[in-house]
């Protein structure tokens, strides 16, 4: 490899609006008007959706679920980039955004049944204006970037009304960066000028593959060369992810096209619950890590800075009680999938051929069940 | 669809039902390369940008996997995308998001989101054209759970079909045959056929003789020459390839007892193996002679000096059928 190779660093110009220790800290280009109460709001949403992760894992090793994505440590770039959002904007995730999920509503059982086996969606993706989760890594890239393009045909771009003015926020991680589909995505998005946002999670590792093997530059530097602005942001501090995705989503929805996030953080897990780091990480990487979580340095400015009562957080742990309630009883609960639910919608207009298949299949089923 | 016109190539009456099309439902957005301005490579979408803008006629950027999964998007947010493939070997940089994406996300979506795109390819061969501009590619994606594939093999079908399938709330793969693009003028027919159905556009006695798009001429042809020995050849235009119409190929074999299959794409696991199984499955007892097969060998399509032998031709249906009529 040539000399000019050089390990990828974080950027000294990160955008950071409250440090690990908790303090909050300026930046001339993203100033956040937040309120404690609204802070202390983002913490609730934080701690839900570690809770939503720490069930989940606990359900996989229960033999619940068959798998599951944890998203320890990225949770305050989920719920700042979630949080960004209005209503009517639409967000295209991995298979990893439970956080986001979150922020627009969809109840995290319904999350679920991908990984327990019971079905492949489980919520409507127009009600929530959440794309179901995709796993074939980037292809999400373009769905969002076609989306974007329905959405200027719609006339719903730059119009002033921000009931109206709508963008689309599609997320990735650094080794979807290398996909062809997400490349192709930057063109169309540059060329075509579209209300789109890239907002691409780097938690390091693509699996076992550090962003080194993905990259020779910041990843946030690649948008430069499609035509629109990058920016590199503390994915652990939620009220820089917030501000960042806040005004990238304004520039998208004024038509002043897309923008690229790199949120920088960390996958606190294994890829999956089906991975072993040790094979790839080095003892004690994560360690540095742990000291820039996302939820402590938001739970020190609130305790420290903003006079938060104790009566606040036991509130949220109480909360956070309840739903892991929810999602325990609700997982098991969740029904099976019939022999003639892998028919269902397979075509809108069902072929005579599969008809014959699916009676053929439930009747074989129920020979050998009865 | 009503005030058919009259007489047209192929070409042309893709034309006018892609402009029908779009009269009908101002969702449908066309889009591929250079599907604007020059009017496509084949002149397909031919004067569809002037007349209802660049937002609906939409020249991309060169990059098949975005065509297909932009569509993916615009169908989310309610568009209904008619995406032209330039050539049939150009298909494959879309191949994922058409067979992981598209052809699945109504079933994943539990209903709730459909995919109504139509990915139109101008396919197969005897053209004389360099490599990767000749290939049939139909049997991936008949091969594929939530994708339907039809085509095209006149003027008339082309006219009507192209609406059909654009109207279709299914995904449809719509092989349109390139060297006939401009082969004959065709009257086109009040009404349509509807989509999924195949057609005996020659009835027979003896042999019937199966296939679609490109090879229907070629079938005719042969229907012609054998009958001069008294050999009558029932011809079935498929029409789709994928749902295929088992009743109408069961109702013909059972009355002529023998059945030659017949595509440009490779032999082996395609068209003519799926038609052949159900066959022998149903209508064991009715065939006098197994199921022959006269189709492109296994082998990469061929330098263009060689296609016209490679290809199924009359000399090598006749031939499948002299043999057929020895058993």
């Amino acid at each position: 490899m040539s000399e000019h190779v050089t390990a990828v660093h974080p950027e000294p110009d990160m955008v950071q609006l409250l440090t690990p220790e908790g303090q909050r800290v300026e930046h001339p280009d993203y100033s956040l008007d937040i309120t404690d109460d609204e802070i202390a709001e983002l913490y609730r949403d934080l701690v839900l959706v570690r809770r939503i992760d720490t069930e989940a894992i606990a359900l996989q090793r229960q033999g619940e679920l068959g798998l599951w994505a944890s998203l320890l440590g990225q949770e305050a770039a989920q719920i700042g980039s979630g949080r960004a959002l209005k209503a009517h904007d639409m967000a295209f995730p991995t298979y990893r955004e439970h956080g986001v999920a979150w922020c627009r509503n969809v109840d995290p059982l319904a999350l679920l049944g991908l990984f327990r086996g019971t079905n492949l969606g489980g919520f409507d993706p127009l009600e929530h204006n959440f794309n179901m989760y995709t796993i074939v890594i980037g292809a999400q890239t373009l769905h969002a970037t076609g989306y974007a393009m329905g959405v200027v045909r719609d006339g719903a771009v730059g119009t002033g009304d921000p009931d109206r003015d709508t963008a689309v926020l599609a997320f990735f991680g650094d080794g979807a960066s290398s996909q062809g589909d997400v490349n192709e995505s930057f063109v169309w998005a540059g060329a075509g000028n579209l209300p789109v946002v890239f907002f691409c999670q780097n938690n390091q590792w693509a699996i076992s593959e550090p962003v080194e093997r993905q990259s020779r530059v910041p990843l946030y530097q690649r948008a430069r060369g499609f035509g629109f602005p990058g920016v590199r942001v503390d994915g652990n501090d939620v009220l820089a992810c917030l501000a960042v995705t806040r005004k990238a989503l304004d520039h998208a929805r004024s038509a002043q096209g897309p923008t690229l996030i790199e949120a920088f953080t960390y996958r606190m897990n294994p890829h999956t619950t089906n991975d072993d780091p040790r094979r790839y990480q080095l003892v004690g990487e994560s360690e540095t890590w742990k000291l820039k979580d996302p939820i402590e340095r938001v739970r020190a400015y609130l305790t420290r800075q903003a006079g938060v009562s104790q009566a606040f957080f036991d509130d949220v742990e109480q909360e956070a009680r309840k739903l892991a309630e929810h999602i325990r009883t609700g997982c098991r609960a969740l029904p099976d999938p019939t022999p003639e639910s892998v028919f269902a919608n397979v075509h809108v207009t069902m072929p005579d051929d599969l008809i014959e298949q699916r009676a053929d299949f439930v009747d074989f089923v129920s020979a050998v069940t009865a | 669809m009503t005030e058919a016109p009259t007489t047209m190539t192929m070409a042309k009456a893709l034309n006018e039902g892609l402009r029908k099309a779009m009269e009908a439902d101002e969702k449908v957005v066309i889009m591929g390369e250079d599907v604007g301005k020059l009017g496509g490579v084949f002149r397909i979408t031919d004067g569809l940008q002037k007349d209802f803008g660049e937002d609906r006629v939409i020249d991309t950027p060169l990059a098949e996997s975005a065509i297909i999964g932009t569509a993916v998007g615009l169908a989310i947010r309610g568009y209904r995308p008619v995406c032209e493939i330039q050539f049939d070997g150009f298909v494959f940089p879309g191949f994922d998001q058409i067979v992981s994406q598209v052809a699945k996300f109504h079933n994943r979506s539990a209903g709730l989101v459909k995919m109504p795109i139509t990915i139109r390819i101008p396919s197969g061969g005897g053209i004389g054209a360099v490599e990767h501009h000749s290939e049939s590619v139909e049997t991936y994606f008949a091969h594929t759970a939530g994708l339907k594939v039809v085509a095209c093999s006149n003027p008339s079908d082309a006219y009507w079909m192209i609406q059909e399938a654009v109207a279709d709330d299914d995904p449809i793969v719509f092989i349109e045959p390139k060297r006939l693009y401009h082969a004959a003028k065709a009257e086109i027919a009040e009404q349509p056929t509807p989509l999924y159905q195949a057609r005996v556009v020659r009835p027979g006695e003896h042999v019937t003789v199966v296939g679609y798009g490109g090879t229907v001429p070629t079938l005719l042809e042969s229907a012609r020459t054998a009958a001069q020995e008294r050999i009558e050849l029932e011809v079935i235009d498929l029409r789709s390839v994928s749902p295929l119409d088992t009743a109408v190929l069961l109702d013909s074999v059972r009355r002529t007892g023998r059945l030659i299959v017949v595509h440009e794409a490779p032999q082996s696991f395609g068209v003519g193996a799926e038609i052949a199984a159900r066959v022998t499955e149903q209508a064991f007892y009715s065939l006098e002679a197994p199921v022959l097969r006269v189709t492109g060998y296994d082998t990469p399509y061929p330098p263009s000096r060689l296609e016209h032998e490679w290809l199924p031709n009359l000399d090598r249906v006749l031939d499948a059928v002299d043999r057929i009529m020895e058993y």
